[in-house]
This record gives C-alpha cells, sequence and structure tokens, in this order.
C-alpha cells in the first residue's frame, strides 16, 4: 500500500481524478447540476494533458449514452455521467446499453427527479433505472465514490459481468462537499484497472464482422433478459474479487454490504448513501446508552447482496429500511428488496421515506426512526415524530 | 445457427457472425393475402426481386422463379410494379 497524503476534494472532484487516473479513451457526457463538477474538473484534467481522452460534448444524455455504447464496444474504454433528468432522458438507452452487454461506467450525482423541478438529493433518478439490468454502486462520502470508481471499469469489463456500472453520490451532500481523500497514485490505478479487453468482439473488427443489438420476439427476448440477470449474479462475486484486491492495494474494503455495530443488535436499520454516515453517529450514541442498535449499508443496490442481508439482519428483533425515493402507491424500493430478502426471517420490518428533493435527515429524527416513533414519511411537513 | 436450447446458449450480448442470426419466419404476418405468380406472362424484368422490401422474390440464376412465402409479408409491392400482370393478390386459401 502506497496511498499519497489525503487532498481536500468534494466526491465530484474525486470521481473526476479517478477518471483521470483511468484514463478512459472516450467520455461522451452532458453537463447537468449536481454532475457538472464531475466532467467541469475531468475536462480541466485533460486540457491540461493529465488524460489521453476523447471527451465528446453531445447534445444531450441520450445522445451520451449511445455515443457511449458505440464507443465500448468498438474497443475503447468509455465513461460518462449524469443525474436526474438527464439521467431519465438517457433511460431508454440505458436498458440498451445493459443487454447490448457495453462494459462502461458512469458517475451518477443522485438528485430528484421532476416534478417539481428540483436540483437537490434524493434517489429517485437511480430508481428509475433500477430494472435495466445496470449493476448500480451507492458511496457514502467522497472517498468512497474515489474508490468505486477506480474499481468500476474492473467489474463492468469482466466476462462473465460485460456491463455497465453506475456508481452513485448523493447530489451535493457528496458531491460538492469537500472531504479529506486518499488517492492512488497514478501508476497504481493504472496497474489496477489494466488493459481494456472487452469480452465482445469489436464492432471495428472487419476481419471478423459482429451484428450487435439484434432484433429478437418471443422466441428469443426472454433468454436474452435471462442472461442478463445471470450476469447480474454473477457481478455480485465479481465485485467482491474486486474489491477483495483493492482492499490489499489501498487498504479499505469497500464490498457489496458494509456491517456497523451489528453485534447483537436488536435493530438493524438498512440504508444506502450519505444518510449512512449520520445513522454511524447516532448509532454511537444510542450504543452508550445501551441501545443495540446497527446499520447494513447496501452499497451495491444492483446486485442487491439479498443472501448478505438475511445472513446479517435477518435474526434481529426489528429492521428499519430508509428510502429515499418513493413508490407512491406501493412498497419503497429498498424495502421491497429487503421484505423479499427477509420473508422467511421473524423480523419485523419497517419502511421510511425520507429526504426527498434534498430534504435533511437529522439525527434526533434518526433516533426517532430507531425507537419506532417516527411516521412513515420522515420530516414531512405535518407529520412531526412524537417529541 | 440452430435453434438454442437453453438461454445459456445464447451468445453473449447476442452478438453473432454475419448470416448467424437464427432467422424469424416472417410470412405470417400476412394479413391480405399473398402474390400470387403468372409466369405464362413474365418477361423477366426483376422489377419485383427490385422492389421486394423482403427479399421474397427467388430467383433460379437470373431467371424469376417465384415467391418464398415463410419471407413474404404481403405488402403487394410486386404486384404494383409488374408491368405486364404476371403477379396478383389473392386470398391465401385460393392460393
Amino acid at each position: 500500500m502506497s496511498t499519497v497524503e489525503s487532498r481536500l476534494l468534494t466526491g465530484g472532484e474525486a470521481v473526476a481524478h479517478a477518471l483521470c487516473q483511468i484514463q478512459p479513451d472516450v467520455v461522451p457526457v452532458y453537463p447537468i447540476t449536481p454532475q457538472t463538477p464531475i466532467i467541469q474538473t475531468f475536462s480541466s484534467l485533460v486540457a491540461d494533458g493529465a488524460a489521453h481522452t476523447e471527451i465528446v460534448n453531445v447534445e444531450s444524455e441520450h445522445s451520451a449514452m449511445s455515443a457511449a455504447i458505440g464507443a465500448a464496444l468498438a474497443g475503447a474504454r468509455t465513461a460518462t455521467a449524469t443525474s436526474s433528468q438527464g439521467l431519465a432522458l438517457m433511460a431508454e438507452v440505458v436498458y440498451i446499453a445493459a443487454s447490448m452487454r457495453a462494459p462502461l461506467t458512469m458517475a451518477v450525482g443522485n438528485r430528484a427527479l421532476s416534478g417539481p423541478i428540483n436540483i437537490h438529493c434524493d434517489h429517485s433518478d437511480s430508481m428509475l433505472v433500477r430494472d435495466s439490468g445496470v449493476v448500480q454502486l451507492f458511496a457514502e462520502n467522497a472517498q468512497e465514490a474515489y474508490d468505486l470508481m477506480v474499481m468500476a471499469p474492473r467489474i463492468a469489463e469482466h466476462p462473465a459481468v460485460s456491463l455497465p456500472v453506475l456508481v452513485c453520490q448523493d447530489g451535493f451532500t457528496i458531491t460538492h462537499a469537500a472531504e479529506p481523500v486518499c488517492m492512488l497514485e497514478d501508476a497504481e490505478v493504472r496497474a489496477f484497472v489494466g488493459e481494456y479487453r472487452p469480452a465482445l468482439r469489436s464492432l471495428l473488427a472487419t476481419e471478423s464482422p459482429a451484428s450487435h443489438g439484434p432484433f429478437a420476439m418471443p422466441d428469443y427476448y426472454f433468454e436474452f433478459r435471462r442472461a442478463q440477470a445471470a450476469a447480474l449474479e454473477a457481478a455480485a462475486e465479481v465485485i467482491a474479487g474486486v474489491a477483495d484486491d483493492f482492499a490489499s492495494l489501498a487498504g479499505r474494503a469497500n464490498h457489496g454490504v458494509e456491517p456497523y455495530r451489528l453485534d447483537g443488535a436488536e435493530t438493524v436499520l438498512i440504508a444506502l448513501g450519505s444518510t449512512a454516515g449520520t445513522v454511524k453517529d447516532v448509532i454511537d450514541e444510542l450504543r452508550e446508552d445501551g441501545e443495540r442498535t446497527g446499520l447494513l449499508k447496501i452499497r451495491s443496490f444492483r446486485p442487491f447482496p439479498a443472501q448478505a442481508v438475511r445472513e446479517l439482519a435477518g435474526g434481529a428483533r426489528h429492521v428499519v429500511v430508509l428510502d429515499r425515493a418513493d413508490s407512491p402507491g406501493g412498497a419503497p424500493p429498498l424495502a421491497a428488496d429487503v421484505a423479499f430478502a427477509l420473508a422467511d426471517c421473524d423480523a419485523t420490518l419497517r419502511s421510511h421515506v425520507y429526504g426527498l428533493g434534498g430534504r435533511d435527515l437529522h439525527p434526533e429524527a434518526i433516533r426517532q426512526i430507531f425507537h419506532g416513533v417516527a411516521p412513515r414519511y420522515v420530516g414531512v411537513r405535518g407529520e412531526p415524530c412524537p417529541v | 445457427m440452430p435453434q438454442l436450447t437453453e438461454w445459456s446458449e445464447l451468445p453473449l450480448a447476442g452478438a453473432m457472425a454475419p448470416g448467424d442470426a437464427v432467422q424469424p419466419v416472417t410470412g405470417g404476418w400476412r394479413t391480405a393475402g399473398r402474390p400470387v405468380t403468372h409466369l405464362s406472362s413474365c418477361v423477366n424484368c426483376l422489377l419485383c426481386w427490385l422492389y421486394c422490401p423482403d427479399s421474397a422474390i427467388v430467383l433460379d440464376g437470373t431467371t424469376f422463379a417465384g415467391i418464398d412465402y415463410d419471407f413474404c409479408k404481403g405488402c403487394a409491392l410486386c404486384v404494383e410494379v409488374c408491368p405486364v400482370e404476371a403477379l396478383s393478390m389473392e386470398p391465401e386459401d385460393g392460393a
């Protein structure tokens, strides 16, 4: 391990530096808040000669992902970035990228979907492409955003996976907040990601031409989708292996789940993203008061680590799921996955929706959530926690 | 390639060499009859072969030889462009 000293970086800058070290060949991208600092920082680095990347200034996110598919399948290591409405506009092509098994990476600055229009964090944009067949990893802070971005190409390009990998960080809370970040040396990152060797033969391999993205009717569409499901299942093991290798290199573990103080925990909270950091502080306080609470942080939302959730949280008395996205009229997405994972367990399950459109979740509200006295929608006007 | 028996036999992303796709038979899409040939009138101009959007006109060398009903979608373009009424649209059960 030979990490350089930590630098003060926002999550957006940290991911841009990771991309610069990875040196993708092609980055087709369109700016959108709060992703813009990622591509702005990265573009500056490329303009200064720090990376050889061809940045393609496309006219929309739909075009960004379309160009990214072409580049990735032509034999170029490819990355892009987006947020919110950009991801919504791109969604159609995200499904196609997954189906065409394009091994590209994408940094996402999570932001609420319109309407009403808003620029702050929630996870509704990621949830819009939940079922597209891409890998989605969620960072808790700028350090994890950097680490996961460095890990992403290895996961995306593994022949058993060959899928887009989204590295998600909370808009503003992570993308724009400066924290100390330990970066690896450029040469270490380059050696870690290695050469781009996609599992698919190149679109430009004229000596062995291939058709990509074929038409599949009722007789074969289902088989394509089943193969994608198998790739996501395989991704879980690949993520574990890449996380092991990364831990050996950097001394920081970034596996699919992170258990925090689960020893003897009666109440286990499950969450994605930056909120996990606040929850850890609250747990430390509650533990000092003798309350047996713990956190199971989900880094890999897709593939969903159902077995780890069952093993680590299934024995608790209460499991509480925090969703930063709603599914009006139904179960919020993370709660639905946890409920499916814990179907045979005795734990009672509570689901809360919080933080929509960037609403803060304060430590006091997390204490009330642990104590089972918070309303289902935490922090919304008109539904206060009892004091 | 032959019809697959298991999903796991699908090549990665369904990417395949030219001509290696499993061809779905699209003749069943016809809804308004089928073109029928009258070879005695044919002058072998091959306009039908040029216009057919489904490559369903069968040639024997460079001579018109009929229609591949597995792929003819019944658009009737061939009947429209034929200068000598060597093709006509007929009900499916009348052919």
